[in-house]
């Protein structure tokens, strides 16, 4: 049995002795360093721009401005063609629209001689006013995007002449009459800021030119297959052109499904010929790259005296800054993955949405993609009708939550096939001691040691959507080679993948070698972001599998003589059942590379009409000290539904990762920009992600259920594990003294103001 | 552009470098992958070294500081960062691993002052080394298990073995 084990990664060998394995490790010495010039105007146009003394500094190669590429607009986003996010970008704008939008792109034989060079740039630049609040942004008059090239490849009610990257409105049932009916109706809005990934490896790429005049990208990406056809929009050049390779990731929790830095590097090696690289400082990456979608969410939550939840009524606007990557998506989270948690009772719900265009960063995909900020809302909401009624938040929870074998219609209609939620609701609780601790305890040193709880879901993949696929082949000696076009950033889904290789094939995971991504090389896949890789890939795993188990039968049976039908896999071996003789793998391997007409490989591709949601139940006790305000995490349960855990070590890892993700947004990190749209949170000094010491305990455990469309019984866990902590920490701070924080984060300021009133 | 001599990982060595150049650019530059850069303002710990068996912040040294030091990297740790590996490995505690070399620098460090440390302690020490995917509890658990093994002897009986 591989599926279910704790198997190291197989990778860890390599990252654990500080091998050569990320981009900039392997980037060739002689790479022109490229670094950006950025605006320093939230919103201004380019009148001038003098590149004549920067160019005659030594060194100096190459120094392209807004003259020298392409006019053709197209996204970062890496979503599945044709993309949700409107084609609004040009590598360099005439047209600037944040602070940090590039404003040249200059590369050098060192570092130094590039900053010295965009010393030297002279700009002039007409300063335009500035959108900086998402409330003031649509149909303001002054329009972000009035360029007449701009398009939207999908009706999403995008609209460039109101700031509008997406509007729209999904509903089932009565909702104004269904709220009038009900006793007791919370009516809140809350926000949640545009939080960065922090992963630690910051956005980076090298570019070169390879034997066959090709462009090619190695890049720290999430989505390589769709870095190739972005990088070949913005160059205008045929796709065929570009090869991208994934070396080792460090990190990337979605900030890497954006080709945030690529197009940079790659317009250097097309107008030089010469191998180039673009490593992107910590400052860069917290100020131009791919943070949370901001949002200001509305939510109306209708129940009657019994605590039954009879009708959500939410209504989220979000910030999508400068630029529209993953506006239209993300925003479609916090309802369709929020809503649906408390299905049982549900009569009505109505849910609708306004993205815009603002002078800001432009906003991207973050672990959690617009369901973190709609499940901070609309938990939160629940938490604060609990209270209303004067109810447990977890007998209320318990008595609507969505029930295996139900109908979602706020989840596109999907069936819940696969759902443990009570259970993990259960659990949680007698892991924290609910019961005993709720709601606060005063303890001797004047702190207030208080509880809360969240709930959460997410999809497994994109229904409909994201195509995932892998090439098995057996090779010379009997073991097996695995080609995968889902991209590993770190949690592991080689090896998980790998496991579920083995296990249909009988073997150890040992045999199996994995390899990937290189778009040249790896079968087509969307890339690893939506919760998709265990669900959507793994089921690609088990079809290719499926297929070489037929083929390899085959092969045996042509060996021994006999019928096809008599030949059984064994796993190491072909076995005649008539008759009992074997042959090996390793001889049906070795004979195949003689005089054979059959490759024994196998390549399939799967895809799923439905996406499985994973739940979770997560619990917090905070430490909260009245005299400053300040609210430690002294101890956290989550218990999750992933259904199978395929891999325990990994599964575990990742969500303890995402509620310690989850926690920082919470109470530490606090993106934040001065009135001119400059962002000040723009290094790990300003924002601050949590430390070993700033929260006492993580623990986990699995309520699994089992999900009859997904491999082994899987579904995804990644996203949905950062969604809890916020809604529960906020309701264990109201818990501990009565103020109620709706605007994250819960900084102590806000809890000693909140405490004076 | 000034010559620096000093010894690495048991070898000497020379590099040239700028008077400005830090250790961290100084050790990339001569072939070093372990030392990682994750910020411009010393919090993240994953550019740490041992310099005269001490824990630095490789960005956080000049370059010519290091003539005449002994400065020591992971990939010249032997047989205890392995067994430090392994820890983390069980664990799954690596994930993307870009953050591991730095951890397990300043982990064998504490291991050399303090290898009784308690939890709490050891979180103390290794506060510096940021991690964003694991949680920091896996690790927590590894260097639990690793501490334990040094102040029992399990790692030299493995070299015995070896």
């Amino acid at each position: 049995m591989a599926v279910g084990q704790r198997v190291r990664k197989k990778d860890a060998g390599a990252l654990l002795s500080g091998k050569p394995v990320y981009v900039e490790d392997i980037a060739p010495r002689d790479c022109l360093c490229v670094k950006l010039m950025h605006s320093p105007h939230a919103h201004a146009m380019i009148e001038e721009i003098d590149t004549s003394r920067a160019e005659k500094l030594p060194g100096v190669a190459c120094i392209v401005t807004y003259k020298d590429v392409p006019n053709v607009r197209f996204t970062q986003a890496g979503q599945t063609y044709p993309e949700f996010s409107p084609y609004d970008r040009l590598i360099l704008d005439r047209h600037l629209r944040c602070v940090g939008d590039p404003v040249a792109i200059v590369a050098a034989q060192t570092e130094k001689q590039a900053l010295a060079a965009i010393r030297l740039i002279k700009v002039k630049y007409t300063i335009l006013p500035a959108v900086l609040d998402a409330r003031e942004a649509k149909d303001n008059a002054v329009l972000i995007h009035p360029e007449d090239n701009w398009r939207a490849l999908v009706d999403c009610g995008a609209n460039n002449k109101r700031n509008l990257v997406a509007e729209g409105c999904d509903a089932e049932g009565d909702i104004e009459a269904e709220l009038a009916a009900c006793d007791v109706v919370i009516d809140r809005e809350y926000s949640t800021l545009a939080n960065q990934q922090t992963m630690m490896e910051t956005f980076r790429a090298f570019t070169r030119l390879d034997t066959y005049g090709r462009l090619e990208i190695v890049s720290s990406t999430q989505v390589p297959f769709h870095v190739r056809r972005i990088i070949a929009t913005a160059l205008d050049i045929p796709k065929s052109r570009v090869r991208v390779v994934k070396p080792r990731i460090g990190g990337g929790f979605g900030a890497k499904q954006t080709a945030v830095c690529e197009q940079y590097p790659a317009i250097v090696t097309m107008k030089t010929g010469l191998p180039a690289k673009i490593v992107y400082t910590r400052e860069e990456s917290m100020t131009l790259s791919s943070p949370r979608h901001a949002m200001r969410l509305h939510v109306r939550l209708g129940a009657m005296k019994d605590g039954t939840i009879r009708a959500i009524d939410l209504h989220s606007l979000s910030n999508s800054g400068a630029y529209g990557e993953h506006g239209p998506t993300t925003v479609g989270l916090s309802g369709h993955k929020s809503i649906p948690v408390y299905t049982h009772n549900l009569k009505a719900f109505r849910f609708a949405w306004d993205v815009v265009y603002t002078n800001t960063m432009s906003a991207g995909a973050y672990r959690g993609y617009g369901a973190t900020q709609g499940l901070f809302a609309v938990e939160s909401a629940v938490n604060e009708l609990a209270h209303a009624l004067n109810m447990d938040p977890a007998k209320l929870r318990e008595m609507n939550v969505v029930r295996e074998g139900e109908k979602m219609p706020a989840y596109y209609g999907e069936m819940a096939n696969s759902c443990n939620l009570g259970r993990c609701i259960e659990r949680a609780k007698e892991m924290i001691g609910w019961d005993e601790k709720y709601p606060a305890r005063a303890m001797a040193n004047g702190h207030i040691r208080a509880v809360g709880m969240g709930l959460a879901m997410q999809g497994s993949g994109i229904s409909g959507v994201d195509t995932g696929a892998v090439s098995i082949r057996l090779a010379d000696g009997g073991t097996y080679n695995m080609t995968i076009g889902a991209t590993d950033m770190g949690t592991g889904c080689d090896t998980i993948l790998a496991q579920m290789a083995a296990q249909s094939l009988e073997c150890s995971v040992d045999n199996i070698a994995v390899y990937g991504v290189d778009t040249d090389t790896s079968p087509y896949d969307c890339g690893s972001y939506a919760s998709s890789t265990t669900y959507v890939t793994g089921m690609a795993v088990v079809k290719t599998c499926e297929v070489l188990r037929g083929k390899i039968v085959r092969a045996g049976a042509k060996l021994l003589g006999c019928d096809a039908d008599d030949a059984i896999f064994e796993g190491d071996c072909v076995r005649c059942a008539k008759d009992e003789r074997t042959v090996s793998l390793a001889e049906i391997a070795n004979s195949n590379m003689m005089m054979n007409g059959e490759d024994i490989s196998a390549c399939e591709s799967h895809g799923s009409p439905v996406s499985p949601p994973p739940f979770m139940a997560g619990c917090a006790e905070i430490d909260l000290d009245p005299l400053t305000g300040v609210v430690k995490v002294v101890d956290y349960a989550g218990v999750i539904d992933c259904g199978t855990v395929v891999n325990p070590n990994l599964a575990r890892v990742q969500t303890e990762g995402g509620i310690m993700q989850g926690i920082g947004m919470a109470l530490l990190e606090y993106p934040r920009m001065d009135e001119t749209g400059r962002t000040v949170s723009n290094s790990l000094m300003q924002y601050k992600i949590p430390t070993r010491v700033d929260v006492g305990r993580v623990r986990v455990e699995f309520a699994p259920s089992y999900e009859p469309t997904g491999p082994f019984g899987a579904k995804s866990i990644g996203e949905c594990v950062i969604n809890t902590p916020s809604p529960a920490i906020a309701d264990a701070v109201y818990n501990a003294c009565g103020v109620r924080v709706r605007d994250l984060p819960i900084t102590p300021e806000k809890v000693l103001l909140g405490m004076d009133e | 552009m000034m010559t620096v001599d000093f010894t690495l990982n048991g070898k000497r060595v020379s590099a040239m470098v700028e008077a400005d150049d830090s250790l961290y650019k100084m050790l990339r530059g001569l072939g070093i992958s372990s030392v990682k850069c994750g910020c411009e303002t010393t919090n993240c710990g994953l550019c740490t070294v041992h310099m005269d068996g001490k824990a630095v912040l490789s960005c956080s040294v000049p370059a010519p500081r290091a003539a005449g030091h002994d400065i020591w990297t992971l990939e010249g740790m032997g047989r205890l960062a392995k067994a430090l590996g392994d820890c983390l490995a069980d664990e799954g505690a690596e994930q993307c691993g870009f953050c591991a070399p730095g951890l397990m620098m300043n982990v064998l460090a504490l291991a050399k002052e303090n290898p009784n440390a308690t939890d709490e302690e050891a979180d103390a020490y290794l506060a510096g080394n940021l991690c964003r995917c694991s949680g920091y509890m896996s690790q927590r658990r590894a260097v639990r298990r690793f501490l334990d093994g040094v102040v029992s002897g399990e790692w030299e009986k493995e070299e015995v073995q070896a």
